[in-house]
């Protein structure tokens, strides 16, 4: 079982609505400075981007549903913060007191914000890991989708695809494993594969019997069929 | 970390999301954590330096180029890169195109995985949980919200961002854009035909 972010396929939540082309590109002040604190404290460099993402999937599902998408993120930020020691809940119930932080020499300044972006972060890793699929090769998804490593942990196998039969279609080179990564236990880079699918592997009824759904899938959540 | 807890620490912030960011900025910034400066530098990147206009060049010189437009079907990373788009969130580049016999459109169902270097942060309905929900499974549906009717001749591809691979649909050049130069061409391309949600916009 996976959790509340999980929602491909899903029934009931009616229209996307369009934004215009020239919209702003933050609707509200503060969903700007919710993307720039988040981005800002990522360059203490106390956690990495999966572990920030299963941080936002570990919000209750009541939480998810009702919190906005920048929401989301300032409060998956507040529990991350804690979780990683970087602040302690008294920091958030007496405001924090001031004395200098030992990360604080870490602070990304103005002036590297240009650089710190344009340097991004790779995911790709060498890997000792033998690639077992080719392209074409017909492959099958695991029959259920979650975390092998840990109970309700962070993966990217969508529950909408487990247990689907689909074929190779680009190997993507070896990269880091969410699985693992989102929990402290490691890189564990292995290959990762577009695989293809047909719809109709996927849903009940299909809008038409050419289409297909790609999703970018690391070797050990797929068997040779 | 795998842990549930019923006590999330963002509980103890103010409820209201823009005293909750204030809160979380000022408790960072007295700490030493983070510069106000920083935050003001990101957002003005993001507001006025990196957006779509970026990916609308790379189309326009792919419908202009054939020999560019292979290379960046074959290696996308490498060929925007030195146009000068990478980075954070564009780290591992995929161009698909769409033809007359399919249509491509990406979503990413988990959260919100966008191509950022080439298309900025991405829209509000991009994030949605409706797009997120039905693009996988009715994207025909999906793109009559948009107001674009595919031909039944098509098929649809749609692209789950699952992994830090990024995608940037190449759509079909318009008719009737012959001779126009790759400034003019750029000047058709939205960011929705570059999502796969929209088309180019056709010459006046």
């Amino acid at each position: 079982m996976t959790r509340v972010h999980d929602m491909g396929g899903r029934f009931g939540d009616g229209p996307v609505v369009p934004d215009a082309e020239g919209a702003p590109v933050f609707a509200t002040e503060w969903h700007g400075r919710a993307l720039a604190v988040t981005l800002a404290a990522g360059a203490l460099g106390q956690w990495n981007i999966d572990v920030s993402r299963h941080t936002r999937e570990l919000l209750s599902p009541k939480d998810y549903m009702r919190f906005s998408y920048y929401e989301k993120w300032i409060s998956g930020l507040a529990d991350l913060l804690v979780q990683t020691g970087v602040l302690t809940r008294e920091d958030f119930e007496e405001g924090g007191a001031v004395q200098r932080h030992p990360l604080a020499e870490r602070k990304l300044k103005a002036a590297a914000v240009a650089g710190a972006l344009a340097k991004g972060g790779p995911a790709d890793r060498p890997s000792d890991v033998p690639v077992s699929f080719e392209t074409g090769q017909a492959v099958r998804t695991l029959q259920i989708s979650g975390n092998r490593l840990v109970e309700g942990g962070h993966t990217r196998l969508p529950i909408y695809a487990a247990g689907a039969k689909g074929h190779i279609l680009k190997l993507h080179g070896t990269h880091v494993l969410p699985d693992s990564s989102a929990h402290g236990l490691g890189e564990a880079p292995e290959p990762l594969y577009a695989v293809v699918f047909p719809a109709s592997e996927l849903w009940a009824d299909p809008e038409h019997p050419g289409d297909e759904v790609v999703l970018d899938l690391w070797q050990s959540y797929l068997e040779a069929v | 970390m795998p842990h549930d807890h019923s006590d999330h620490p963002h509980a103890l912030l103010p409820p209201d999301p823009a005293l909750r960011v204030k809160a979380l900025e000022t408790i960072l910034t007295r700490k030493g954590l983070i510069d106000p400066a920083t935050l003001d530098e990101i957002i003005d990147i993001y507001q006025n330096k990196i957006g779509p206009q970026n990916g609308a060049r790379v189309v326009a010189k792919a419908w202009s180029d054939p020999a560019f437009k292979a290379r960046l079907l074959a290696d996308a990373t490498a060929v925007v890169a030195d146009l000068g788009y990478f980075g954070r969130q564009g780290e591992h580049m995929v161009v698909v195109e769409n033809t007359p016999e399919q249509h491509n459109m990406v979503v990413c169902t988990l959260c919100s995985c966008y191509p950022w270097p080439l298309l900025g942060i991405p829209p509000g309905w991009y994030k949605s949980d409706a797009y997120r929900a039905r693009a996988v499974r009715e994207p025909r549906k999906v793109l009559a919200d948009f107001g674009v009717t595919l031909s039944d001749e098509s098929s649809v591809r749609v692209w789950d961002s699952t992994a830090e691979v990024r995608y940037l649909i190449l759509p079909m050049r318009p008719a009737g854009t012959e001779g126009l130069s790759e400034e003019e061409l750029a000047e058709l391309v939205t960011r929705d035909s570059m999502i796969g949600t929209g088309l180019p916009k056709v010459p006046s």
